[in-house]
């Protein structure tokens, strides 16, 4: 068995409910984080994956909201915290940075008063020593110049810079887990592969689990211990990094990993799902996937009519697959 | 004969600043640019954001005149062509971007939209630009009852069908696609890429791909060639380029795409430094200022690009 998770998520579920009607956005996740593990969160946009990584630090914003399902961090409910105790989770017990590092920053205030707030406030170190932290962080995040860059502004700094300080600030209260939304989706490629390897190093050298949350497979695979594959709402396919690239059970996982061109991997024809994620604002009863699925013919009308429960390929490895229940 | 001949292509941009906004320096972000592509032929463009792809793209297609070069397009000198020749060329040269919304009228029909081209260069009847129309939809992948839609009833993979139909409708010889499949996810992305391809040798289209992707890249492309802070520094047929890359930011590049395959991790990337401010590059190679083995003379002297085998060219005193 695995040891105790760190982050154990059951039926969650996230809904935005509008005049137009209900989007099921996130609709029956389970989810499960050991310390200082990287899970890979990957799908296509609109699959619901930043909802489920806002929803884990409870920053959805209405008219989007959890409607059910638990989430339990280090042993205590999140869905049930005040709001008090919520900001101190946040704070102490998990960070979250995002796509566009900049709009993250305050744009008036110097990026090294950013990274020493939360030290104060949380941490209750002295002005002075926080101060001096800062300037620490920002060095181990490989910020040249640290001393004077800490009295520079969010515009004085590049993307990456920028994100290099995002990492910094989340990091800053070595909180037991990290939430990355397409941390690298904005960066140019050189620039991706230095802040991937910062990120890896830093959650390592902290012991902080990692959410990374990305479309893009070739991240996933390079940081990634486990991985979780989103589609319509729902994590179609979980298991470790390994099993997920050499034998992927949905027909989706597969399709996912299929379509990307490869570099130094040339085919003339790149496998394409054809269609089109399904409409989430009308209720999908069986498979989500069924009317793009290559198997849908040999397989009939149960997984139209019928939503397959997650079904063990390996002990560590699931999908959502009628092909895989035994007859 | 090369379809596409271009020399010396410069394009810049003014940095304003002041209380007057006037120029206080120039962005050189094309700086210099010999190209040629020829019909049939896909010549993929990479670069990272500011390299100056994008803007080289345009001005190739003189959707934006550069301030200095030649372009000749099947022989014609088009920098030296009227308003009228201008209209006339732009039916054999079109361009699909990256943002389909930024060329289909939010107002319009998709099938007004695709129309469009046939309407204003008065190509055929009425009937015969329906049924145009039609068959364009038809080959792209769309429902031709769709033509009366609009374009927020379709999905981003749809609404770049629409681009590419309102781009091939005049049946063009030259296509720039500029980041045409970036905005998409990868299995709608393999989608348009197959679909791109599949349109390009029916009709021998010469295709100049832009792209920040490496894969797609080397999916694509027949010859690629490489661009930094407004220059190319490297170009060679595509398993050449990709097999032995002869300049240090090709291959910096290449060696930063992340590898898909778990159980080989890629090591640790060397520091490779932040990009150059453009309006202020380093003297000498551009590329110095990131480079891993630059020398004293990269400080002082600008490598040209040179050959250094039959196709294959770099800018590098090391190459």
């Amino acid at each position: 068995m695995r040891e105790a998770a760190l982050l154990s998520v059951r039926g969650l579920a996230a809904h935005f409910v509008t005049r137009a009607g209900t989007l099921r956005a996130v609709d029956g996740v389970d989810l499960d984080l050991a310390s200082g593990e990287v899970l890979g969160l990957v799908g296509e946009s609109g699959c619901g994956k930043t909802v489920l990584a806002l929803s884990l630090m409870r920053l959805v914003e209405p008219p989007g909201r959890l409607v059910a399902g638990s989430i339990t961090f280090d042993g205590n409910d999140v869905t049930a915290m005040d709001t008090r105790t919520i900001t101190r989770l946040r704070g102490r017990g998990m960070g979250m940075i995002f796509q566009q590092p900049r709009t993250s920053l305050d744009p008036v205030i110097r990026i090294g008063n950013q990274i020493a707030e939360p030290l104060i406030s949380h941490a209750g170190m002295s002005r002075a020593a926080a101060a001096r932290e800062a300037i620490a962080l920002l060095e181990a995040v490989g910020i040249p110049g640290a001393e004077a860059k800490a009295r520079a502004y969010p515009h004085e700094l590049s993307g990456g810079q920028a994100q290099r300080v995002m990492i910094a600030i989340a990091l800053a209260l070595k909180p037991r887990l990290l939430i990355a939304d397409e941390p690298t989706t904005s960066l140019d490629v050189t620039v991706q592969a230095q802040i991937l390897a910062l990120l890896r190093e830093r959650c390592r050298a902290l012991g902080t689990a990692l959410i990374l949350v990305t479309h893009d497979i070739g991240v996933v695979a390079q940081l990634a211990d486990r991985v979780a594959v989103m589609y319509a709402g729902r994590i179609v396919e979980q298991g470790p990094v390994g099993d997920i690239f050499a034998a992927p059970a949905h027909p989706y996982t597969q399709g996912l990993l299929q379509s990307a061109p490869v570099l130094g991997r040339r085919r003339e024809r790149l496998a394409a799902i054809e269609g089109n994620i399904p409409d989430l604002s009308r209720p999908i009863p069986g498979c989500a996937f069924a009317p793009r699925c290559d198997h849908r013919p040999t397989m009939g009308e149960r997984c139209d009519r019928e939503m397959p429960p997650a079904l063990a390929v390996t002990p560590a490895h699931a999908a959502r697959c009628w092909r895989l229940a035994t007859p | 004969m090369s379809l596409l001949d271009a020399r010396g292509i410069a394009v810049r941009y003014p940095v304003r600043g002041g209380v007057l906004q006037r120029p206080t320096a120039w962005v050189r972000a094309v700086d210099g640019v010999d190209l040629t592509l020829d019909a049939g032929e896909t010549l993929g463009l990479v670069g990272e954001s500011g390299s100056g792809k994008s803007t080289l793209g345009r001005a190739l297609i003189a959707l934006r005149r550069p301030d200095a070069g030649t372009i000749r397009f099947a022989g014609d000198d088009i920098l030296a062509l009227d308003a009228a020749g201008l209209k006339a060329l732009r039916r054999r040269m079109q361009i699909v971007f990256q943002d389909p919304n930024a060329s289909l009228d939010p107002r319009r029909t998709v099938g007004g939209s695709v129309r469009m081209g046939l309407d204003l260069h008065a190509i055929g009847t009425g009937a015969e630009r329906r049924e145009a129309v039609a068959e364009m939809f038809r080959r792209v992948g769309l429902r031709p009852e769709h033509v009366t839609r609009f374009p927020h009833e379709f999905s981003g993979g749809q609404r770049q069908r629409i681009g590419i139909a309102r781009a091939l409708i005049l049946n063009p010889e030259l296509l720039v696609c500029d980041e045409a499949v970036s905005a998409l996810d990868v299995s709608v992305q393999a989608q348009i890429l197959n679909l791109l391809k599949d349109l390009q040798a029916e009709r021998r289209l010469a295709m100049l791909f832009i792209s920040h992707n490496l894969a797609v890249v080397e999916h694509m492309a027949d010859r690629i060639a490489v661009m930094y802070a407004g220059r190319i520094v490297e170009e060679a047929k595509r398993d050449a380029l990709f097999a032995a890359p002869r300049h240090p930011y090709t291959r910096a590049l290449l060696s930063a795409v992340p590898t898909p395959d778990p159980t080989r991790r890629d090591p640790s990337p060397p520091p490779l430094g932040e990009p150059p401010d453009p309006a202020n590059l380093p003297t000498g190679c551009r590329f110095r200022s990131r480079c891993p083995i630059a020398m004293p003379r990269c400080a002082t002297e600008e490598p040209a690009l040179a050959a250094l085998a039959p196709g294959h060219k770099a800018a590098c005193w090391a190459a």
